[in-house]
Order: C-alpha cells, then sequence, then structure tokens
C-alpha cells in the first residue's frame, strides 16, 4: 500500500469497519476475494453474520491455526478455511441456486470500474494477450439482492474508479447498490452517484475531482 | 448382484476414446481426481474435450493432462493460476481452444445435462461480453441469457467413501462439482478412499446415488496437487 492512501480518507482496514456497520445481523453474505475478506474483522458484537463460500459452505469460518488446514476445507479464492458449528456443505449446482435464486443478502466485490448506473467491471481489462478468467463473478452479481463494492476511489495511477461509463469488459449491468472507497460511501440511484458519507477529514470537493461522472450531495 | 467397484485406476478409464468429452471435478485441488486424471494421461486417450472449472497447478493432474496436449478444448470457469503457465501457454499458441463460462452458468450446464433439460434461461452474463451470440429473452421485465445443457462421455470424480452399488459421499468442500457431474456423464468414474459394503452408508446421508455412477475405485490414499507442487513432481 501507498503512503498516499494513507494520508487521505480511510485505510482498508477502515473501510471494512465501515462496511461492517452496515450489514444486519442474520445476513446471509458472500465475500469476494482480497478488501471484502477483511470485513469478518470488523462486525459489530453481538450480530451474527452466515458466510457462505460459492465452492460449497455455508458457515465458513476463520482461517485455521498455520499447519492444521484441510486441502479439502477452502474459500473460493482456495485458501483453507474452517466451518462454523452449524455449517453446512453442498455442491455446486446448489450453491448457485443460492446465489442465482435469490437467497443470498449481500455480496461484497472488488471493482476495476462502476459506472454511475451500476454497471460492474472487475473480471477483466480486455488485454488481447490475458487468460480471460471470470469464476463466479456474473452470477454474484446477477443473483444476489445487495451487491456492495468496496474499493480504492481511484487506480494505483490516479485514474477514477466510478465513472460515467466502463470501458473494461462488464462483470454486470445496474448490479451495483453502494460503493465503499477511501474517500467516501456512496449509493448507486436512478439519478446518478449519491455520496452518503464523505470519510473523516474529506470534503465533497476533493471526492468529486476523483470521480468520472457528477457526485450528488449528501441528503439531509 | 450389482458391483460397480473395479480394481485400479487403470481398469478405470481404460475405455476413454479419443475425442471424447470429459468431466473433471475439482475447485482448485479440492475434489480433483489426481490418480484417475494421472491413469488417464497413462491410457493416452487424445483430442479431449475437457469441462472443468479450473485448469490445475504445477505440471500434475489437470495441469499435466494438458501439458501432455490431450485436450483439444476446455469449457472453464477459471482458468488462471498463480503457479502453473501449462494453460496460458496452450491458450495463445492456440493448441487448446477455451470456451469461458461463468461458474454458476456452468454447474447449472452441467446439472441440467445430467437432469434432461436442454437449455435454460439465466440472469448471469447479460450485457457482458460472455453473451455474445446467445439468445436472450424479457421474463418478468428483466433479461435472461438462453445456456445449453452440458453432457459428458465420461466424468472423473473424487469422493470419500461409496458402496459397492455406486452410492457416494464426499468430503468438506471437495463435493463441488462431483454430484452434477455424476449425473451429467454417460459413464461417471467415481475415486474414494474407501470402498464398503451396501448397507454401510446410512441412506439419509448419501449424496450421489448410485444410478449416476458406473466405476468407483479405492484410492486409499490420495495425493493432492499441492503436496506434488511443493515437491516439484511433473507427471508423468
Amino acid at each position: 500500500m501507498s503512503d498516499q492512501t494513507t494520508v487521505i480518507g480511510r485505510t482498508r482496514q477502515e473501510m471494512a469497519k465501515r462496511l461492517a456497520q452496515d450489514i444486519p445481523s442474520g445476513s446471509y453474505v458472500n465475500l469476494g476475494i482480497g478488501i471484502p475478506e477483511l470485513v469478518t474483522k470488523f462486525v459489530p458484537d453481538g450480530r451474527t453474520l452466515i458466510y457462505h463460500t460459492e465452492n460449497g459452505l455455508l458457515g465458513m469460518g476463520p482461517s485455521p491455526e498455520p499447519g492444521e488446514g484441510d486441502p479439502e476445507l477452502i474459500n473460493a479464492g482456495k485458501r483453507h478455511v474452517t466451518a462454523i458449528p452449524g455449517a453446512a456443505y453442498f455442491h455446486h449446482a446448489d450453491s448457485f441456486a443460492m446465489i442465482r435464486g435469490g437467497h443470498i443478502d449481500l455480496c461484497v466485490l472488488g471493482a476495476m470500474q462502476v459506472s454511475k448506473d451500476g454497471d460492474l467491471a472487475n473480471w477483466s481489462t480486455g488485454a488481447p494477450d490475458a487468460i480471460p478468467a471470470v469464476g463466479g463473478a456474473m452470477d454474484l452479481v446477477a443473483g444476489v439482492k445487495s451487491v456492495f463494492v468496496i474499493t480504492q476511489h481511484c487506480t494505483k495511477h490516479g485514474d477514477p474508479k466510478l465513472v460515467d461509463t466502463c470501458t473494461f469488459p462488464l462483470t454486470g449491468q445496474k448490479v451495483i447498490d453502494r460503493i465503499y472507497t477511501d474517500l467516501a460511501v456512496i449509493d448507486v440511484t436512478s439519478e446518478g452517484f449519491r455520496v452518503v458519507e464523505l470519510s473523516p477529514g474529506v470534503d465533497f470537493e476533493y471526492v468529486q475531482q476523483r470521480t468520472g461522472a457528477p457526485l450528488l450531495p449528501i441528503l439531509a | 448382484m450389482i458391483n460397480k467397484q473395479v480394481k485400479s485406476v487403470t481398469d478405470a478409464v481404460a475405455d476413454v476414446f479419443d475425442g471424447a468429452v470429459v468431466m473433471i471435478g475439482g475447485f482448485g485441488e479440492a475434489g480433483s481426481p489426481i490418480e484417475l486424471i494421472h491413469a488417464l494421461i497413462d491410457q493416452g486417450a487424445s483430442n479431449l474435450t475437457v469441462v472443468s472449472n479450473n485448469t490445475g497447478s504445477g505440471e500434475v493432474g489437470l495441469a499435466a493432462l494438458l501439458k501432455a496436449e490431450r485436450v483439444s478444448k476446455i469449457i472453464c470457469s477459471f482458468p488462471r493460476t498463480a503457479n502453473s503457465t501449462v494453460f496460458p501457454d496452450l491458450y495463445r499458441s492456440g493448441k487448446t481452444e477455451l470456451e469461458l463460462v461463468p461458474q454458476g452458468t456452468l454447474a447449472e450446464r452441467i446439472r441440467a445435462g445430467g437432469a434432461g433439460i436442454p437449455g435454460f434461461y439465466t440472469p448471469a452474463a447479460v450485457g457482458t461480453p460472455l453473451a455474445e451470440g446467445k439468445e436472450s429473452r424479457e421474463f418478468d421485465g428483466q433479461e435472461y441469457l438462453l445456456e445449453r445443457g452440458l453432457k459428458a462421455d465420461f466424468a472423473l470424480i473424487k469422493g470419500r467413501i461409496a458402496d459397492t452399488f455406486g452410492n457416494v459421499i464426499y468430503n468438506k468442500t471437495a463435493r463441488n462439482f462431483g454430484p452434477p457431474m455424476a449425473m451429467a456423464a454417460k459413464v461417471a468414474i467415481v475415486q474414494v478412499d474407501e470402498v464398503v459394503e451396501p448397507g454401510q452408508i446410512d441412506p439419509e446421508n448419501i449424496v450421489t446415488p448410485g444410478i449416476f455412477v458406473s466405476r468407483v475405485v479405492g484410492v486409499p490414499s490420495p495425493v493432492f496437487e499441492s503436496e506434488l507442487v511443493a515437491a516439484g513432481v511433473s507427471y508423468p
């Protein structure tokens, strides 16, 4: 992580902590790989979430102690995990029936770009020599009831990730509900991006300058 | 008396023919039937179409089958791995064709194939490059894509315990694509740690009923892809 991202706005941990405040107790939640996985660390006391991993487990628990992993108990990122008491295993077609059938309450994903209409691009840069790989992202965004994105506001090169129209190949159309970045929490509405909350020490203009589409102000 | 047990992984894959469609279970190394795949490499069938979620790691298992240039086409959701250049090299050289399918669509295409359903509509991939060339239809104001069921000549699957009737139970997240692939293949071949007599698995606990399984073979201490990769093994 570069120094710049820690100077202004929220760190990754703080972004995950902020997002965790918004997940109701009892939710069935699917977390993508990367920053989304940090959310589990910050679930407020007294709330119980059930984590789904699309490779066939409801009730995913934390990583095992080093050396105690089971190669046949892994998450969608293919890392060793544990199963909580009350967990259930199932096959892939049932797992995606949970997703596509609208049984999972919330999915949290990373993003390369999100458009003002809620389109998401997070699987391919479209580079001609890249090996295309999509996994379950397209099924998740099409099927899960609420889809949140957690991401740095801008790319490493300083380009906005929140844009008017995605230039990378889409993962899904009109699928994103809310975006948590280092600079703000932003809803995707029928009128475009609306700021819900600015990160501590960040003002509206600063965020607007780093966003590729108009931002609507926080509703009074 | 029904007895689906075969003596060896060699016997289990003996009749796989050139040009066959072969479904291979597993999500990463969990559920990857390494011993059956290695037996298939030894057996020599080529020009295969493989249906599998990934493309293997290192140069063992599925990656070794690819490296041996036995696979002309792979139907797959996530062919990228951190520690293998086998598939990327084959893909870039045009030796192996890729049909990229969203993971849930892949699972449902396999399930549908096994359930006698030739096509179904799904919301996944609408508006994306993977929708190109696909028929779409609106239901209740939302757009869906027509996807085809998938069938196979053979499926190679890893379970934990099977009885000689072919009833199978699995181990944790190694279940993944096993049950739908068993349904979709004409000949489903399941390697298990342990083969038991009928009645020794509680019928309430059976995950894949024996009607979907043609052959079971005992592989008492299966190896894991990560162990072989860590040991620098390249198969054969």
